[in-house]
């Protein structure tokens, strides 16, 4: 129950991604979690952006992915209004905060991603990665990414490689973290197969990260299936965000 | 383009076939129950009310509103509208003017009447069915019944009425007006497990855990529900007793990760349903006490969704993603002679028929990225693997679930965002909408 509980809880998301040293925009907190949405009747709005890769040189790009929930109105500071999930790609030519306001009923919620750009390659700033205000559950959201899947599939994509090593390094080097692996689908289909496919998408990603070197033990999947999408529209960019095998941590 | 198709259903159910791609409206199939028999033709009058008590215009309404809906939705009965039937509500044999009843423009074969009176707490009802056109010895049904007086015994007596009249009169098959169905609904903010009649009446919650709840399928004594519930730990098997109104245990469901979608053989002995305890998500079967498991398939690829032949209890059908897209296979209950039923697109969520010879599934045969096609009803005659259309043009419709007389299907429908449960006849006809409130999914018909 209280596993479930947390899941539905909003997640508070600051900075998925490293800022750098002189980032003036840093990211307000999101309205406290105590006001949990089973009380309330309009749930504050759930936002989440990132950025991949976060560290480029003048002229490559970069996709910034976002999804919220409950939000009626979504935008994206130099981007303008924005579907309420999506992906873009983006190619700024000096470092970059990506800030987005998600505006629901039941309030205003913000988050931002962060982009630096290097002059040259040489003078490229150590990233520093800001523990500080950080708690270990936003740190580990903003460093551990979900896996991607293609429709009816549970294989794991060339693509989702990068994400899935980078999830595996964050974890070998948080050995105390477990974790859930939660499998999910789009809204197509039917609940009881999804629930299956679901089941196998978590396997998957499972075995890729011990295959990675995180040890089996430290890792259980629950498969949910269509069941908790995060994304509601009938797009194929909404059906790609719940296609995924998403990480939480296992308290 | 093999749009032609044909479907041997049972003797009962003969089948009219068009063909034309592309014409929608020609690609349609058309089966009728009894064809080459016409329909008997039948008038329901209404009850005779008899005394004074308060209550009996409300339960007279409610009992000749629920017997002529039974009578009407049976799939074997031609039912004379109730505008031309003759103005008088015979109460009783003597009171009956049989050619009133025969003549045009009622031209009944078969009339139901009655009387209908409250007393001391108690509905008392009588009930007739006379054969029209044999004014010497007319009489082939008569009952009495006598109940608590309410609104829901009314309906329930008009039921057992009806099921009277379509066991004498629809060849020696049982009616279903006294079976419930079982389903999920989201109506209360989580989804729980639902009862209600099988015509949309009387609908009520039967769980109240407030998790996700799916996948119910009642106990073919309609002792017990097994259904699948998410906990802290994954997925369970739960075992609710309607007897006791509780939970009560079902060892083998309890296992961490995946278990769900159960699914009963008709002598009650056994419980198949999709688990991961052994990687994947692969077909297992327990017995109904949840002891004795053991694991029925072992293939790449998920597997859920059995469902038993309930004429030999040793052979299910259910679905794999073994080649993709899910399909539908069956297999004997030791995991040998696995056979594809489906041969192209998605199919999923297989019904087993009662009379053992038929599957009814749902079926996007042209599914894909950008395809337009549909997540439709199908029916298929198991030895052939010739199928039926049931539904078209409306909806993303699955789980449907046969009704113990095999001439209806139950489903679940969705229309943009809400879904909904409906009923048909089992060739497509006579479609209808039980539920209208709250979002409410996978279907149930009760085994009697």
């Amino acid at each position: 129950m209280n596993r479930l509980h947390r899941i539905l809880t909003p997640l508070v998301l600051l900075v998925a991604i490293a800022s750098v040293a002189g980032c003036g925009n840093k990211p307000k907190s999101v309205p406290a979690t105590e006001t949990a949405p089973a009380a309330a009747p309009a749930p504050v709005p759930i936002a989440q952006i990132t950025a991949t890769p976060t560290l480029i040189s003048a002229g490559d790009e970069v996709q910034l992915s976002w999804r919220t929930t409950d939000a009626t109105s979504v935008s994206i500071d130099g981007i303008g209004d924005v579907p309420t999930s999506g992906v873009k790609t983006v190619s700024p030519s000096v470092s970059t905060s990506y800030h987005l306001v998600a505006k629901g009923g039941g309030g205003t919620t913000d988050a931002s991603a962060r982009v630096t750009v290097n002059a040259a390659a040489v003078s490229a700033p150590a990233v520093v990665v800001p523990t500080r205000n950080l708690s270990a559950e936003e740190e580990f959201k903003g460093s551990v990414q979900d896996i991607f899947f293609d429709y009816d599939t549970y294989d794991v994509r060339a693509d989702a490689q990068a994400a899935l090593s980078r999830d595996a390094s964050y974890l070998v080097s948080h050995p105390a973290a477990k974790i859930v692996i939660g499998g999910y689908c789009d809204e197509r289909g039917s609940n009881e197969y999804n629930l299956a496919l679901g089941q196998n998408r978590a396997d998957a990603t499972k075995k890729a990260l011990v295959t990675a070197g995180v040890a089996a033990n430290r890792i259980r999947v629950i498969s949910y299936g269509k069941e908790k999408p995060f994304c509601s529209e009938s797009t194929e960019e909404c059906w790609q965000q719940n296609r995924r095998g998403g990480f939480t941590i296992d308290k | 383009m093999k749009a032609y198709s044909r479907i041997s259903l049972l003797t009962a159910l003969a089948l009219v076939s068009f063909l034309v791609p592309k014409l929608n409206a020609q690609d349609w199939v058309r089966t009728g129950t009894n064809l080459g028999n016409d329909r008997i033709r039948i008038a329901a009058a209404d009850v005779k009310p008899v005394g004074d008590d308060p209550q009996t215009p409300a339960l007279k309404t409610a009992f000749d509103f629920t017997l002529y809906g039974d009578l009407a939705g049976a799939g074997i009965f031609d039912l004379v509208s109730k505008s031309l039937a003759p103005q008088a509500a015979p109460g009783s044999p003597q009171e009956i003017i049989l050619p009133q009843w025969s003549a045009a423009p009622c031209n009944a074969a078969m009339v139901a009447f009655g009387a209908l009176s409250v007393a001391k707490g108690r509905l008392v009802v009588y009930g007739w069915l006379d054969d029209a056109r044999n004014t010497e010895n007319p009489q082939v049904l008569g009952k009495q019944y006598n109940e608590e007086a309410s609104l829901d015994a009314a309906r329930t007596i008009a039921h057992r009425f009806a099921d009277e009249i379509i066991l004498r009169l629809g060849g020696g098959i049982n009616g279903i007006a006294e079976t419930k169905i079982y389903f999920v609904s989201s109506r209360s903010g989580t989804k729980e497990i639902w009862a209600m009649d099988y015509d949309g009446q009387n609908q009520h919650a039967v769980t109240h855990l407030g998790t996700i709840s799916m996948s119910p399928r009642i106990s073919p004594d309609n002792t017990r529900i097994a259904f699948a519930s998410l906990g802290g730990d994954g997925w369970a098997i739960r075992m609710y007793s309607l007897e006791i109104g509780r939970l009560v245990s079902f060892p083998a469901g309890v296992a961490g990760g995946l278990n769900q979608s159960p699914a009963w053989s008709a002598d009650e002995k056994k419980i198949a349903f999709a688990s991961s305890r052994s990687g994947g998500s692969e077909i297992w079967a327990a017995d109904a006490n949840g002891t004795n498991l053991r694991q029925l398939t072992n293939f790449a690829g998920p597997d859920s969704s059995p469902t038993w032949n309930p004429r030999t209890n040793t052979q299910l059908a259910w679905v794999s993603g073994r080649t993709g897209l899910p399909q539908i296979y069956t297999m004997d209950e030791d995991g040998a002679s696995v056979q594809r039923l489906t041969d192209s697109g998605y199919a999923i969520s297989p019904s087993w028929s009662p009379s053992g010879l038929f599957l009814t599934f749902s079926w996007n045969r042209k599914y894909g990225p950008g395809a337009p096609g549909g997540q439709d009803i199908y029916v298929m005659d198991i030895s052939s693997k010739r199928w039926l259309q049931l539904t078209h043009d409306a909806g993303s419709n699955d789980f449907p679930s046969w009704a113990p007389d095999t001439r209806h299907i139950v489903f679940e429908r969705t229309i943009g965002k809400r879904t909904d449960l409906w009923s048909m006849l089992a060739d497509g006809t006579e479609q209808h909408q039980l539920t209208q409130t709250g979002n409410n999914f996978m279907p149930n018909w009760s085994w009697k």
